[in-house]
């Protein structure tokens, strides 16, 4: 949780060209790529240590196929569909040159989905979900995510040429085939 | 010789010739296929969009191109806001121009036509429509019309074909260019309206016919635009090699005395009067000196108007004209036009003409498109032509019309 | 025939993020707008792997590495 937290932070840092003296732009979608594939190891760890865990009967069908399992059936189907959506984004974005942006992007969009799936999965099926140190890490988490989020929503485009290319476009556009 | 082939027939005061009219005094095209091709490489003649590129060698790139889905683009879109040629060859010479584009359809094995005339340009669209209208059921099953939008570079290449495509004007990046992957996909021949009236003609008469008229070594007419301080402004059939003196001349010579000349529109170059007068107007000899016919208008700047100041006026035309999707360009363009109004507005300084000139070499060549270019090399003619002007220019602006 | 890479740009796709001119300064400058300035001619044998890095790194796929054979 926290590492995909720090994740989409930086996914929004990247899209909003992020820079700083000392924090050259090129930083943030390289420390974004590296910690997303790192992520996704813990996040397999995590998988098979649960599936392998004698006290919750999880078979692998469970990991793949949402609300499949018996244990929690809710809490966990939703940390497979976290876990399909990420690995998508994760795989679309390693493919990037032969799908093409357009493709590329709206999958990723879905990186936005992901999160609070993820999140609300570790409270329904977590063993740790109530202790104190639990909670604070996820508000940590949510509060994080959640300034980033509203802070780029705040934010006009970070490319100078959004407004005026639209203004030119609308002032040329005509239906084809008169 | 009278120089008129393009424009001979009924008088051009007299409206569109009609499709029966047209037949009777010029019959039907006898050359075909690869005989047409070869017989257009043979006569020279090169493309009056601007470009000024060989037709010949275009139709026969796009011969072995086309696999029986070609498009054949008509592009009378007519952006330069100075030409009124394409204008008037289609409101009153319609037929020659459907002619080339049907010849050019049946060689190239194009499986559709599409006429592309600026929507504010409403006489020519009508003439076009109308004369469509009187064409064989075989002719205008494959044609369709298509409204340029009222900006610059809607009647670049690219944008044509986008606009055509998709709704929108807007230049797309190159490669792929047009002639291998242009409308729906297919090879695309696009050719200006002038130059498909030549063709119509060469497939009649031949290319030896077409190289029998031409002055100074040069073959063939062409249709200019004399504008400016002449006393009557207007379009000019003249021989190829023609120098712009004797085509002032025949426009009734000078209003006022004039100082420089625009060559080629505002995608053109600004020359010293001197240098100009005896300039033949044929593509090949100017570029031969580093020039260019372009679209053929000829501006005569009057010695009253300030160079500088029509300058910057142009140059902001050309860069509110931008499609805002290069950065180099948009933003390239703007700051340039503004030093350049600041030097019009406010008196020359050093530090707007050093911009100019560094900002000149950064925006050359940085954009999808060639607008950039072009505004590049009208300044720099300007600096050239205007030196003396731009070196110690007043704190004035002449509120000259356009 | 020795084969050359160039670099290309899509100015168009080109929304000035500015990443290629960090990682590759030797042949990428930025403008006064924050657009790329691509030096011209082929690219320097020591400097490919880093050119590949920053055409991988362009979040709009603007660049690209282009073979151009010419003879020796």
């Amino acid at each position: 949780m926290i590492l995909l937290s720090a994740v989409v932070v930086l996914g929004v840092l990247s899209s909003l060209r992020f820079q700083s003296a000392g924090w050259p732009r090129f930083l943030t979608p390289a420390l974004h790529r590296n910690l997303a594939l790192m992520m996704l190891v813990f996040l397999t760890l995590h998988i098979v240590t649960a599936v392998v865990d004698p006290f919750t009967h999880l078979g692998w069908l469970a990991a793949f196929i949402p609300f499949s399992s018996y244990y929690r059936t809710l809490w966990l189907g939703l940390g497979t569909i976290a876990f399909e959506l990420l690995a998508a984004i994760v795989v679309t974005s390693l493919l990037r040159n032969a799908i093409g942006q357009a493709a590329w992007r709206l999958i990723h969009w879905l990186a936005y989905a992901s999160w609070p799936v993820a999140v609300i999965h570790g409270f329904g099926t977590g063993t740790d979900a109530r202790s104190a140190w639990f909670v604070a890490l996820s508000i940590g988490c949510i509060v994080s995510v959640t300034i980033a989020i509203v802070y780029r929503l705040l934010q006009p485009p970070a490319d100078p040429l959004a407004s005026a290319r639209g203004e030119f476009r609308a002032g040329i556009s005509r239906r084809p085939n008169q | 010789m009278s120089g008129l082939r393009l424009l001979a027939g009924p008088d051009v005061g007299a409206g569109a010739e009609g499709y029966a009219d047209h037949v009777r005094r010029l019959g039907q095209p006898t050359l075909a296929g690869r005989a047409l091709i070869e017989a257009l490489v043979r006569s020279g003649l090169t493309g009056r969009g601007g470009a000024s590129f060989p037709a010949g060698l275009k139709w026969r790139a796009l011969a072995s191109a086309s696999k029986g889905s070609a498009v054949i683009v008509v592009n009378g879109a007519e952006g330069e806001p100075q030409s009124h040629k394409d204008r008037l060859l289609m409101t009153k010479r319609p037929h020659l121009i459907l002619d080339g584009a049907f010849l050019a359809a049946r060689t190239l094995r194009a499986a559709s036509v599409v006429v592309y005339v600026g929507e504010e340009h409403r006489a020519a669209y009508a003439a076009m429509e109308r004369a469509l209208r009187e064409r064989h059921e075989a002719e205008r099953r494959i044609t369709r019309m298509a409204a340029a939008p009222h900006r610059y570079v809607a009647g670049e290449s690219t944008a044509a074909v986008h606009l055509i495509d998709a709704g929108i004007a807007t230049p797309t990046t190159t490669p792929p260019h047009p002639r291998e992957r242009g409308v729906a996909a297919a090879p695309t021949l696009m050719q200006n309206v002038e130059t498909l009236g030549h063709i119509a003609l060469i497939a009649r008469y031949g290319d030896a016919w077409y190289r029998s008229v031409g002055r100074r070594g040069a073959a063939g007419t062409l249709l200019v635009t004399i504008a400016g301080g002449v006393a009557k402004p207007g379009v000019l059939e003249i021989e190829a090699g023609t120098t712009i003196a004797e085509a002032v001349a025949m426009r009734g010579g000078l209003s006022e005395p004039a100082c420089a000349v625009l060559l080629g529109g505002y995608f053109g170059n600004w020359l010293p009067a001197a240098k100009a007068w005896d300039l033949p107007l044929d593509a090949e000899a100017l570029r031969a000196g580093g020039l260019g016919l372009g679209c053929g208008v000829v501006g005569v700047q009057p010695a009253s108007r300030c160079g500088v100041c029509d300058t910057a006026r142009i140059m902001r035309y050309l860069a509110e004209e931008s499609s805002a999707q290069c950065g180099p360009c948009f933003f390239g363009l703007r700051a340039l036009s503004d030093a350049c109004s600041r030097v019009a507005e406010r008196g020359t300084n050093r530090d707007d003409m050093a911009r100019l000139k560094r900002w000149a070499a950064e925006v050359e060549g940085r954009g999808a498109c060639k607008h950039p270019d072009g505004l590049v090399m009208f300044l720099r003619s300007a600096l050239s032509t205007f030196s003396d002007e731009f070196a110690s220019h007043p704190a004035h602006w002449r509120q000259q019309p356009a | 025939m020795k084969t050359e890479t160039h670099m290309t740009i899509d100015r168009i796709k080109c929304d000035g993020h500015g990443l290629c001119a960090e990682l590759l300064p030797e042949l990428i400058r930025l403008d006064d707008w924050g657009y790329p300035i691509i030096a011209q001619g082929p690219i320097p044998e020591r400097l490919t792997p880093l050119a590949q890095r920053a055409v991988a790194t362009c979040p709009v796929l603007a660049l690209a590495l282009r073979p151009k054979s010419r003879p020796k």
